[in-house]
């Protein structure tokens, strides 16, 4: 029963996959996505509820062990860690999932998709589920890193969807760069398996390498490191490996930037967590947490700096997905059980925040036929819905209560003046004031300014073209937008406000999830 | 197999794999290019027919077949088609020059030199001896991806890396588990054929594959 349950979130989306290449993508198929999704998500609630009682009972050492089961030849395994994970993308999905069919519908209209487009989407989309799904259920080094990798060649023709020159420009840039950087992980793992042979340890399974981790040559495992934190970065969208993310994610379909920044940089950097937990047993805590601080610093630099000059919303939720990996990397190098649980927390609010905000984004774009910021003016007398959606994911990522990334950020900084960090954490916060200014400015014209917005293609400040103006084609379909309603489907808006919901409810309490993540973070490799 | 003869097999095939390496550095003709990696693929396979000989495993020398099936033949061939559906195959104008470039291909390689040190000191064999060989074309490959400006060259370059990866893994410990190993050359192998799709595409949208006219998203 429960090797069927390891089992299950990845079999679920595959099944789906397949049930797309075989039905194609219609009115009654659109909704498959979303049942499959929900699957993942509960098994991924069961999976943790097991897990959490696993723990509890005292069957928990701290190691890999408290898992509830294998599955598949020992090749899938689920620990609490690996639980949260799933529910993380099992939240994500059911998200991105459930506004898909109102996209592709208002995609089809506007004739950027046709019938074979969107069948493609659903099978590549559910594929690209179950390859999260597999990362985050391997049981090693190697299976993860190939089930990263599968997500790249999955999600490569999901950016170059729309087939304009901007799609195939960042579908290249995103399938060479990641391609190279999860290279170099493999590298990473050579290394980490000539480490193991000769400390005996001839798996790449996590529970034998943790186990024997204290044997492993440390020459030989810093230069692995090294080369895991940056190939898993690369993927992570951590700097300074970051630059095929903004170019992807803005050209990628809403609901697959959702499922992208929501999700797929939060699984590399779960990658990046289990690794620091076999580097700080071979090379003592301090190295892993050097590297982590500088890739976290060089990343929040980054968000700053191309933030404030930011011309495009889409681009402007993608840097902001840079500056939440770099919070996540900082978290992860403070390494106190406090700020463990504080970045898995921030993980699934960002997750949740960002989701609306892309999907809220996918539904500017698609009326406003532009993705400027100055094609943006006054929204929030247009469409209140869409503008209050916008405006509170927004307000979520900046951090602000009620939302679970205030608190999860404020566990950040108080775990990370409390383990002698406080240089690191105060630049951290000084480089996130930045942000919140530079983001307030930008959106608060979109929200409240007056007057009709630059129309795309006018005037020199208009910036580069609009992605979607392949072809010398003026913008397609935004006219109704210059002056008239902007309207939202009903089957977007649920996921959008259930999104915020969610993200509001964690912020006051954590509920059940509190003894997961407690568990999970101790997985993660938490000091007292 | 006597030891000294197993040396100089395995060092003969490092040299292969080191040369066919550097060349492509030299040559701006892509089907030449092709055609170099062709040849590298031959000295992979051969390096790890000659482990495998050494260690006396049936099960490497057949693995050594299977790496060979990809990486001397399918990817080639890919490329080869590739090449044949885009027409005019001539790198246009490298960042920069040949010659400089096989300067720094000697900058690097004493930089793979240096950077494997701690994994000689490990298990100074000849087989670990030959390691920075690998790292020298994982940098190369690195180099030819960032210097050179047509899609294919992208592709070799990555490819080369790919190449050096599992030279290295070889090299160590006689390369990693069986199940990892299928994993990657799929993954590999996949990468490829998006990248060859979206040649096809770039070639629709832009008119050619010259990676320079990719200049429409950045800030």
């Amino acid at each position: 029963m429960e090797s069927l349950l390891v089992l299950a979130p990845v079999a679920v989306p595959a099944a789906a996959a397949c049930l797309y290449a075989v039905l194609g993508w219609n009115r009654v198929t659109a909704w498959l996505g979303t049942l499959s999704a929900a699957g993942l998500l509960a098994c991924a609630v069961a999976l943790s509820a097991a897990s959490s009682t696993a723990s509890s009972a005292g069957s928990f050492t701290g190691s890999f062990t408290a898992g509830p089961g294998e599955a598949f030849g020992g090749l899938l395994f689920a620990d609490a860690l690996s639980a949260f994970m799933l529910i993380v993308i099992g939240v994500v999905a059911l998200l991105a999932m459930a506004a898909s069919p109102a996209y592709l519908a208002a995609e089809l209209a506007a004739g950027h998709t046709d019938p074979h487009a969107m069948r493609r989407y659903g099978v590549l989309t559910q594929a690209f589920i179950a390859a999260m799904a597999l990362a985050v259920l391997a049981s090693g080094l190697g299976l993860l890193w190939v089930a990263i990798e599968a997500t790249t060649i999955v999600t490569a023709f999901l950016v170059g969807h729309r087939r304009t020159r901007a799609a195939t420009e960042a579908a290249w840039k995103y399938v060479v760069i990641c391609s190279v950087g999860i290279a170099l992980a493999l590298l990473g793992i050579v290394m980490v398996h000539y480490a193991g042979t000769h400390a005996g340890v001839t798996s790449l399974d996590w529970a034998p390498l943790a186990e024997g981790a204290s044997r492993l040559d440390p020459g030989v495992m810093r230069v692995a490191v090294m080369l895991l934190v940056l190939g898993f970065g690369t993927k992570a969208g951590l700097a300074p490996m970051h630059a095929w993310l903004p170019d992807a994610h803005s050209q990628a379909p809403a609901p697959v930037s959702a499922l992208m920044s929501g999700v797929l940089l939060s699984v590399a950097f779960y990658a990046i967590l289990r690794v620091k937990v076999i580097a700080d047993v071979a090379l003592g805590a301090g190295f892993a947490r050097t590297l982590l601080i500088v890739v976290a610093l060089a990343s929040l630099t980054v968000a700053a700096l191309l933030l404030l000059g930011q011309r495009d919303y889409k681009r402007l939720l993608a840097y902001s997905s840079i500056e939440h990996m770099g919070l996540l990397a900082l978290g992860a190098a403070i390494g106190t059980s406090l700020a463990l649980v504080a970045v898995l927390l921030h993980i699934l609010g960002h997750g949740l925040g960002k989701s609306v905000l892309f999907l809220s984004a996918g539904r500017l774009h698609q009326t406003y036929g532009s993705s400027l910021i100055g094609a943006v003016r006054g929204l929030a007398g247009r469409a209140p819905l869409l503008a209050g959606t916008f405006a509170l994911g927004l307000l979520a990522l900046l951090g602000m209560p009620p939302f679970s990334l205030f608190a999860s950020e404020l566990g950040l900084a108080r775990a990370g003046f409390a383990a002698g960090l406080g240089w690191p954490v105060a630049a951290a916060l000084v480089l996130m004031l930045v942000i919140v200014a530079a983001v307030t400015r930008h959106t608060r014209r979109m929200l409240l300014g007056d007057g009709p917005g630059i129309r795309p293609g006018d005037g020199p400040d208009a910036g580069p073209m609009p992605p979607d103006g392949a072809g010398g084609a003026p913008a397609d379909g935004p006219g109704a937008a210059a002056g008239g309603a902007v309207t939202l489907p009903r089957s977007l808006a649920v996921p959008l406000v259930a999104g915020l919901a969610a993200c509001a409810v964690l912020g006051l309490t954590l509920g059940p999830l509190h003894s997961l993540l407690r568990a999970a973070a101790m997985i993660a490799g938490a000091t007292p | 197999m006597t030891d000294a003869l197993y040396v100089q097999a395995l060092y003969l095939a490092c040299g292969a794999f080191l040369l066919t390496g550097v060349l492509v550095l030299w040559r701006r003709e892509l089907s030449a290019i092709v055609r170099l990696f062709t040849l590298q693929g031959v000295a992979l396979t051969a390096l790890v027919v000659v482990l495998g000989l050494w260690q006396g495993e049936l099960e490497l020398v057949l693995v050594g077949a299977g790496v060979g099936a990809l990486r001397a033949g399918l990817l080639p061939y890919l490329m080869r088609r590739a090449l044949v559906a885009g027409g005019a195959g001539r790198e246009t104008q490298p960042l920069v020059n040949v010659a400089t470039s096989l300067l720094v291909a000697a900058v690097l390689a004493m930089l793979a030199y240096a950077v494997s040190q701690p994994l000689i000191r490990l298990s100074p064999t000849p087989a670990t001896q030959a390691v920075p060989v690998a790292l020298t074309v994982l940098l190369i490959g690195f180099f030819v991806l960032v210097t050179r400006k047509r899609a294919l060259s992208h592709v070799v370059g990555f490819l080369l890396m790919d190449n050096a990866i599992t030279a290295a893994a070889f090299l160590t410990t006689s390369g990693v588990p069986l199940v990892v190993e299928l994993g990657i050359s799929l993954d590999v192998l996949l990468a490829v054929l998006v990248l060859q799709v979206l040649t096809t595409r770039m070639r629709a949208a832009f008119g050619g594959t010259d990676l320079d006219e990719l200049r429409e998203l950045h800030d």
